[in-house]
C-alpha cells in the first residue's frame, strides 16, 4: 500500500472520525476532571472529585450514598428485563417467519421492518396515547413496554438471520435417534441460533441501557436510568463535568458487553454485528 | 416445511397486535374531535389543517431534509472511500480502523450527543479568541450527522466488497486500467448495490434522529423529531397525533418502494 492510496481512501473518513469522534471523546475525558463554575462553566482545578461521585461519593457531605448506584443498578437491570421480554417475544416469532412460505415470509418481514423503520420517537410517543387511559405515564411499567416495543425489531431481524439458516434435519436425526421433541429442539436446533441470538440481544441490551428518551417521556423522574442522569447534567443541572464522568462510566459498560461479545463470537463475530 | 404449531402462531399474531396496536391507536386519535383526554367524541381532519398552518413544523420539516441530504451525500461519499480502503488493505492498521467505525455505532448516542456539545463548546471558546464565533445549529448538526453516517456507511460498502479479492483491481491494472480508470469502471460498479444500500441507510439514519440533533442544535435550530419532542414534553396535542400519522404513512410508502426496488434484484 502505497502512502499516496491510503490517504486517498482511508484519509478522509479516518481524519472524519479523529476531528469529531476520537478528539470530542479527549476533551470530555477532560472535562469530567474540572471543576463546575458558575453559568454551567467548566475550569480548574483539576479535580477526581465527578469521577468519586461517578462510585457514589459525596463530596459535599464527605460520605457515600447510593443515590447513583441504585440508578446504575436500575439501569441494568430494566436494560435487562426489556432484553429477557424481546426473547421471549422475539423468538418464537422469528421461528414462526422462518417457517412460512417464501410469499408470507416476506410480508411477515416487511410487515417488522415497518415499525422499525417508523422513528423512534414517534413510537415512544405512541404508548402515551395508548396508555395513558390507563393512568400508567409515567410509570416504570411503561417505559419496560416502550423499550420492549421500541427493541424488539432490532432483536427479531438478527435472530431471523440465523433461524432461516437452521438445518432441520439436524432436529429430525435427534428425533430418529429417539430425543423428544422438545429436547431435540433444544441441543440441535438453539445451537444453531447462537450467533443471531447474541447479537439481537446486544443489539436490545446496548441501546437499553444507554436510551434515555423512552424514560424521560414514559418513566417520570423516580424511574430515571443514567441516560437521564446524563441528559440532566447537560439540561437543568448544567454540571458538564459530573455528565462526563457518567457517560465514560455508561460507555464502559456498553464496552465491557462487547468484549464479552467478542469473547463468545470471536472478533469476526464482532465484525458482523454490525 | 412450512407447518406451524398452532400456539406458535398464535404468539406471532400476538407480538404482531403488540406492534401495531400504538400505531393504530395514535392514527384513530388524529382523527378525534376532542383536544383533551382520551375519549372519542367525533371524527375530524381539523387537526391536520392546524398543522399544514404551523409555521415552526414546515421550518423544521425543511432543516429535517436539508440536514438528511447533505449529511447523506457527504457521509456517502467518506463511507464509500472508507469502505473501500477497509476491503483492500489486509494489514494490521485494519483491526484497529475496524474498531474505530464499530465505536459511532456501540456508543449511546446520548454519549456522542453531550460529547459534541462539549466539543462545540471548546471550538467556539477557541475561536471566540481568535474573534470568530458561532452559534449551534444547521452546520453543527450536519457534522454530527455525518460522523455517526460514515461507519454505516462504510461497514456496508466493505460488506458488500467482501466476496471480491482485491486481485480484481491488480487484473484491471495488468490489464492496462489506470488507478482511477480500475476504480470507475471496475470497483465502484461493483459496490454501487452496497454504496445505495449505504446511503439510504445513512438517510433514515439522519431523519430519525433525535438524541444527537437534540444536544447539538442549539436552540433556535429544529428538526421535526426534535420538535416532537419538545411538543410531547408539554403535553400531548392532537397536531402531532396528525404530524406522526403522516411520518408512518410516509414510512409505509418508503419501506413500500424500497422493498419493490429491490426485489428484481435478488440474484445480485
Amino acid at each position: 500500500m502505497t502512502p499516496r492510496r491510503f490517504l486517498a481512501t482511508l484519509g478522509p473518513g479516518v481524519l472524519w472520525l479523529l476531528a469529531f469522534l476520537v478528539l470530542p471523546a479527549l476533551i470530555m475525558l477532560g472535562y469530567s476532571f474540572l471543576t463546575r463554575t458558575d453559568l454551567a462553566q467548566v475550569g480548574p482545578p483539576w479535580t477526581l472529585e465527578s469521577w468519586g461521585r461517578v462510585i457514589g461519593y459525596d463530596a459535599l457531605f464527605q460520605e457515600w450514598t447510593g443515590d447513583n448506584l441504585r440508578v446504575l443498578w436500575r439501569s441494568v437491570w430494566v436494560a435487562g428485563l426489556s432484553t429477557a421480554l424481546c426473547v421471549l417475544l422475539g423468538y418464537p416469532l422469528a421461528f414462526y417467519i422462518a417457517r412460512q412460505d417464501a410469499r408470507r415470509r416476506q410480508l411477515l418481514l416487511l410487515l417488522l421492518i415497518i415499525p422499525f423503520w417508523t422513528n423512534f420517537l414517534i413510537r415512544v410517543y405512541a404508548w402515551i396515547i395508548l396508555l395513558r387511559p390507563f393512568d400508567l405515564v409515567p410509570s416504570l411499567t411503561a417505559t419496560l413496554l416502550g423499550m420492549v416495543y421500541a427493541f424488539l425489531p432490532f432483536f427479531v431481524l438478527p435472530v431471523y438471520a440465523s433461524v432461516e439458516k437452521v438445518n432441520w434435519s439436524l432436529w429430525e436425526a435427534a428425533q430418529d435417534l429417539g430425543a423428544p421433541p422438545a429436547r431435540a429442539f433444544w441441543s440441535a436446533v438453539v445451537p444453531q441460533t447462537w450467533p443471531g441470538l447474541v447479537a439481537g440481544i446486544l443489539l436490545t441490551f446496548i441501546p437499553a441501557l444507554g436510551t434515555f428518551v423512552v424514560s424521560d417521556l414514559l418513566g417520570g423522574a423516580k424511574t430515571a436510568l443514567v441516560g437521564n442522569l446524563v441528559q440532566n447534567q447537560f439540561g437543568q443541572a448544567g454540571d458538564w463535568p459530573y455528565g462526563s464522568a457518567l457517560s465514560f462510566l455508561l460507555m464502559g459498560l456498553v464496552l465491557l458487553g462487547l468484549w464479552a461479545y467478542a469473547r463468545v463470537a470471536g472478533r469476526r463475530g464482532l465484525e458482523e454485528l454490525v | 416445511m412450512t407447518r406451524t404449531h398452532p400456539l406458535l402462531a398464535a404468539w406471532a399474531w400476538l407480538v404482531y397486535a403488540f406492534l401495531y396496536l400504538p400505531i393504530l391507536v395514535l392514527i384513530v386519535f388524529s382523527f378525534n374531535e376532542s383536544r383533551f383526554g382520551a375519549e372519542w367524541t367525533g371524527f375530524t381532519t381539523k387537526w391536520y389543517g392546524v398543522l399544514l398552518g404551523r409555521a415552526d413544523v414546515r421550518a423544521a420539516l425543511g432543516h429535517t431534509l436539508q440536514v438528511a441530504l447533505l449529511s447523506t451525500l457527504v457521509s456517502t461519499v467518506l463511507g464509500t472511500l472508507t469502505g473501500l480502503g477497509l476491503w483492500r488493505y489486509t494489514s494490521r492498521a485494519r483491526a484497529a480502523l475496524s474498531t474505530l467505525l464499530v465505536l459511532p455505532i456501540v456508543i449511546p448516542d446520548v454519549v456522542m450527543g453531550v460529547m459534541l456539545l462539549m466539543f462545540y463548546a471548546a471550538v467556539r471558546a477557541g475561536l471566540e479568541r481568535a474573534g470568530w464565533t458561532f452559534d449551534n445549529g444547521f452546520w453543527t448538526v450536519l457534522l454530527a450527522h455525518v460522523t455517526f453516517q460514515i461507519s454505516y456507511v462504510a461497514l456496508t460498502v466493505r460488506s458488500r466488497l467482501s466476496g471480491y479479492g482485491p486481485e480484481l483491481e491488480e487484473a484491471a491494472r495488468d490489464l492496462g486500467a489506470s488507478a482511477w480508470q480500475s476504480f470507475w469502471r471496475v470497483v465502484l460498479p461493483l459496490a454501487w448495490p452496497g454504496v445505495l444500500a449505504g446511503a439510504l441507510l445513512a438517510f433514515t439514519l439522519s431523519l430519525d434522529d433525535f438524541v444527537v440533533t437534540y444536544f447539538t442544535s442549539g436552540s433556535g435550530f429544529q428538526t421535526l423529531p426534535v420538535l416532537i419532542y419538545t411538543n410531547v414534553k408539554r403535553g400531548v396535542t392532537p397536531d402531532i397525533n396528525a404530524l406522526s400519522t403522516l411520518l408512518i404513512l410516509v414510512t409505509v410508502v418508503a419501506v413500500l418502494v424500497a422493498n419493490a426496488l429491490l426485489r428484481p434484484r435478488r440474484k445480485a
